[in-house]
């Protein structure tokens, strides 16, 4: 998953998100039973809805601008990732369990709701997570239907589950926003705790399909910046002619807090944002290539 | 005489002297801008790239102004003439570089000396006077407290005990009873296209068509006034003459037609002292005649944009002898010298001339600056070049504002502008009675202690059965309410009504209303605070479970908050609707009395900077928030409570009905620039198509500010490197540098949205 910043002061009230509110039938079948069955039942019932795809574990959705895609863009954090960042700013998208079992069909009216703002901004819907290809059957249910609608659609995703995404998903993908979180397998291992391989292999699978991608580098200090991870990220990433930018993100500690309050030890505590000259290397290194950096 | 033989005769003067004349048109036979406007503007459809910077003489001048800035904002005001009371003809020429200014004219006879206004109230001018150190002029004390009845010792006269309680708790805040109501645009144009002289053989014609009504009290006030404005007219011409100036005679050029329209409102801010003095809409007027000189070759874009340059460095030191407690509600020392630019044409063709860019070239070529406050009436029909110049210059200064043109134009056709901050009217057929706000958060707090206050104690609104519940109850919650804001309303309209009357007999604002028509609009402009905390609290009662603490006294003090509810600004309908009812029964309700002059009743949700001062009066509320603690700004939901973006966040706000607040919906919103994207390109891209889609959603107005929060905690630490460090507060512009540091701390607590 990518380094998200939701960027705001710290909530002063819990806010609601949306409600559950599965089918009256289910509703039926479910009050029939006792409360510990019922858990038991509800658990099993939502866990098969969200593996058809009709309703998805929901960390939040928000409008942003100029970030996640062109224009102003619904963006929905997903809830659930398999790896684990040592930089990640939304550690309490991790675990689908913690995410709202929300209706695909409550999304999809909130996405008609913005159709007037996406048309305004030349925006569009973008998925994220979490690890938005933990729930492939929703993501491609929701693109379905947001391309049926004429929008834009944008997959934000480590492409670490990228054998998840079927053809048939990515027939309905605009674009990609692919994090490389690292170019040298031992570095990625330890930046996420998982392998390299399958990000280069959706990667190339983005590529053969001409799917417009946008690269994301997160640039922490004294894990990623070494000049040969970073060479190596570039090498990856000018072998996909289909990449339209890199964007260089540098490390901020606005997400320590997170890991705070899920009581999570922060491998990065301490840890400077990069100074601007090793920033202005690092561009340098993919602008060496020929890449559009931001 | 009539107005026609004053303008035929001066067209054929025109042409004697080779210059092309305007297409003529009705506005030749009676007064009528808007159709001089539409017969004569020429739209501009282009981009920027036309524009000239400051010449060394404009540049001359603001520095020697700048200089002059530090020793303002070390002692509050430069200089005070501390014993002329002002009027249009009271003080002697002034000048601030007497032989490099294009356009003159001071409010005194020194820039940046304040004039004292006593016809207003005398406790202000007294308390303003000692506060900064100068003698008060016993003379003139005798004058306005023996002799010489003020505005606001007649209010008081008047007020009946409910309003002076009501007053008194902070339920209702910052009414004109001691200071000028403002928010009245004269037609200054008027002056520039037919000249003073056919300005009162019009009003003239007025008045015989008054003398012919049976005198009844209307009619004899009719009378009196129209007596009043001739007589101002009269004085303006001779305050124009001495600074060498007729303007008896229509404008011929375009220098003069700058001038002339300057002479106009200087007369009006020479002699009110008004809460907002606002220009009006002058860009696409002004641009006929600049085009015409431009055309005749008599003048270059560089001259072109000089008139503009130095028309809006007078703007921006006009000045006014306040209180520090005035500066409590309406931070900043603002003057609310609101320019309304653009929007569409009726007939679709847009009002965007090259004089509404060169308007908005001002804040580069003199740099940024709260005043005037340059508002954008805002389409997603605007040509593109100009919304692409729009967004740049918000992005490189915070400076404008932007209402909806759409809304505007709907209900008031494409004459209108911006009094204030928000306040929509039709350009010398229009004027409002100002009527601040009332605390609805208060009232909610009333309603559940039987109309106690939650601070006092005391008994303010009429006594009702206090809340016993140990747990709040919406149903129980709201009809309360209700009854306190039926009982609120009509306290309110009673104020106002008692307010305006004396203000029209004691403080009459002459020289504005003469620039207006005989028959004209009024609106009664009356005003809620504080609606995201009642929406908010309303919200925790009815979705989560409210417990009220009560002190000894059996006085609700706290609330307790279990669990969760859905706050204003997420684009929630559950806690949207709440606010949307709650403003319109309160409409409903303000509807239901009469008014002072027949006026219309409208509202606002706007609070200026009174959302500090409201919420220092307010103990804790339902929604959890703490005694004591600022409200939102206007219509703006709570700080940090709106988490799903700066879009969902103005939606919220766009769902409030115009229609029930048609004096306008104020939201301020603050996005870092990297917020907006990478290159200042796609910066740019990105705040038009937020613009669009906000007023395509009906969004009625939005101040941007484009800034980090670092630049602001900087400035506050070292005011010295900001002297023009701008930031839109609620409906209007301020140099952040001088706002108090509690206004400074609210500003900077703010949800700054970073995309």
């Amino acid at each position: 998953m990518t380094a998200i910043n939701l960027g705001f002061p710290s909530v002063a009230c819990p806010v609601v998100v949306e409600h559950v509110d599965l089918s009256v039938d289910v509703a039926d079948e479910i009050s029939a039973l006792n409360d510990v069955d019922r858990k038991a039942e509800l658990h099993t019932l939502e866990m098969k809805a969200i593996r058809e795809g009709t309703v998805a574990s929901v960390h939040s959705w928000e409008l942003v601008t100029a970030v996640d895609g062109p224009g102003t863009r619904m963006t929905l954090f997903l809830s659930g990732c398999l790896l684990r960042c040592q930089y990640c700013h939304n550690p309490d998208t991790w675990k689908m369990r913690d995410g709202l079992v929300t209706p695909i069909d409550d999304l999809v009216a909130r996405m008609t709701r913005y159709l007037g703002v996406f048309k305004a901004t030349n925006g569009g819907l973008t998925i994220s997570g979490g690890e938005p290809l933990m729930q492939p059957a929703f993501v491609k249910r929701m693109f379905k239907e947001a391309h049926a609608l004429g929008v834009h659609t944008t997959l934000d995703t480590s492409g670490y589950l990228g054998k998840s995404a079927s053809d048939e998903l990515l027939d309905n993908v605009d674009l990609v926003l692919l994090d490389v979180k690292s170019g040298l397998p031992d570095t990625y291992k330890k930046v996420t705790g998982r392998e390299l391989a399958p990000t280069i292999a959706f990667g190339d699978r983005l590529a053969e399909r001409n799917i417009p991608v946008w690269v994301r580098f997160v640039l922490v200090p004294g894990l990623t910046d070494a000049v040969d991870n970073v060479e190596a990220v570039v090498d990856i990433v000018a072998s996909w002619p289909n990449v339209q930018r890199v964007e260089v993100l540098p490390f901020h500690q606005m997400g320590e807090d997170k890991w705070d309050r899920l009581s999570i030890p922060y491998p990065l505590h301490g840890v400077h944002p990069p100074e601007n000259d090793v920033l202005t290397r690092v561009r340098g290194q993919f602008e060496a290539r020929g890449l559009t950096v931001f | 005489m009539t107005v026609t033989d004053g303008i035929r005769s001066d067209q054929q003067g025109l042409a004697e002297t080779g210059a092309a004349e305007f297409v003529s048109g009705p506005w030749q036979d009676s007064i009528n801008l808007r159709d001089f406007i539409q017969r004569n503007y020429t739209p501009y459809l282009g981009d920027a790239s036309f524009l000239a910077g400051a010449t060394e003489r404009t540049t001359g001048i603001w520095a020697k102004l700048s200089a002059m800035f530090p020793v303002e904002r070390e002692k509050g005001v430069y200089d005070i003439d501390a014993t002329t009371p002002s009027s249009i003809t009271a003080h002697k020429p002034g000048y601030i570089d007497e032989a490099n200014e294009v356009i003159v004219g001071l409010q005194t006879d020194a820039p940046l000396k304040r004039a004292i206004m006593p016809f207003g109230g005398w406790r202000m001018v007294a308390t303003s006077l000692e506060t900064y150190g100068y003698p008060v002029s016993p003379e003139l004390e005798t004058i306005f407290t023996d002799y010489r009845k003020t505005h606001n010792t007649a209010v008081f006269d008047v007020y009946p005990p409910g309003v002076r309680r009501a007053r008194s708790s902070h339920l209702i805040t910052g009414l004109p009873d001691a200071y000028g109501r403002g928010r009245i645009i004269g037609d200054y144009r008027r002056v520039a296209l037919y000249g003073v002289d056919a300005l009162i053989a019009g009003k003239k014609n007025d008045r015989a068509e008054l003398d012919m009504e049976p005198s009844t009290e209307d009619i004899i006030r009719a009378r009196e006034e129209n007596s009043e404005q001739i007589r101002a007219l009269k004085e303006l011409v001779q305050m124009a003459a001495s600074y060498g100036s007729d303007i008896s005679k229509p404008a011929t050029t375009a220098k003069e037609a700058v001038q002339w329209l300057y002479f106009a409102y200087l007369g009006a801010v020479k002699e009110q002292n008004g809460a907002a003095m606002s220009f009006g809409r002058n860009a696409a007027f002004l641009d006929a005649y600049i085009e015409r000189d431009l055309k005749a070759g008599t003048l270059t874009e560089s001259g072109a944009q000089e008139l503009i340059d130095d028309l809006v460095i007078k703007l921006r030191i006009v000045r006014f002898l306040r209180t520090p407690e005035y500066d409590d509600i309406f931070a900043g020392d603002p003057t609310w010298v609101t320019e309304s630019l653009a929007g569409i044409g009726e007939d679709g063709r847009p009002l965007v001339t090259k004089t509404a860019f060169r308007f908005l070239q001002t804040l580069y070529n003199v740099g940024p600056a709260p005043e005037p406050n340059l508002t954008v009436l805002w389409s997603d029909k605007l040509p593109e070049g100009f919304k692409r110049f729009c967004a740049q210059v918000s992005i490189d200064t915070s400076a404008i504002q932007y209402e909806s043109d759409d809304l505007i134009r709907n209900e008031m056709g494409d004459d209108a502008a911006i009094a204030c901050c928000v306040s929509p009217m039709r350009v010398g057929k229009q004027m409002q009675f100002f009527g601040a706000r009332v605390n609805a958060v208060k009232a909610l707090l009333y309603s559940i202690n039987g109309g106690r206050d939650e601070v006092s104690g005391k008994q303010i609104a009429p006594a009702t059965a206090a809340n016993t519940d140990e747990v709040l109850d919406y149903d129980t919650v709201f009809p309360a309410y209700l009854e306190t804001l039926e009982w609120l309303a009509e306290t309110y309209v009673t104020a106002l009504n008692c307010i305006h009357y004396m203000h029209d007999k004691y403080a009459y604002e002459r020289l504005e209303m003469a620039l207006h028509d005989q028959k004209i609009i009024r609106t009664l402009a009356c005003g809620i605070a504080g609606l995201s905390v009642v929406a908010d609290s309303l919200s925790a009662i009815k979705y989560a479970t409210v417990r009220p603490v009560r002190d000894e006294t059996g006085l609700v003090v706290d609330y307790t908050v279990e669990g969760e509810f859905p706050a204003f600004g997420n684009d929630d309908d559950r806690v949207d609707a709440i606010a949307i009812d709650v403003m319109e029964r309160f409409m409903t309700m303000i509807r239901k009395h009469p008014t002072y002059r027949d006026a219309i009743h409208t509202q606002s949700i706007l609070t200026i900077t009174s959302n500090v001062v409201y919420g220092k009066a307010t103990g804790n509320t339902p929604d959890g928030r703490r005694k004591g603690e600022p409200f939102a700004p206007g219509a703006n939901p709570m700080n940090g409570r709106d988490t799903h973006g700066m879009l969902a966040s103005a939606l919220s706000v766009a769902k409030l009905p115009y229609s029930e607040a048609q004096d306008g919906i104020s939201l301020t919103n603050t996005v870092v620039p990297s917020g907006l994207g990478h290159t200042k390109d796609e910066q740019v891209t990105s705040l038009v198509g937020l613009l669009d889609a906000f007023t395509s959603a009906s969004g009625y107005h939005l101040n941007v500010n484009v800034l980090n929060k670092e630049t602001l905690e900087d400035a506050m630490e070292h005011p010295e490197n900001y002297p023009q460090l701008t930031i839109r507060v609620s409906g209007y512009a301020v140099n952040f540098v001088r706002l108090t540091r509690e206004q400074q701390m609210d500003v900077i607590s703010r949800t700054f949205h970073s995309h």
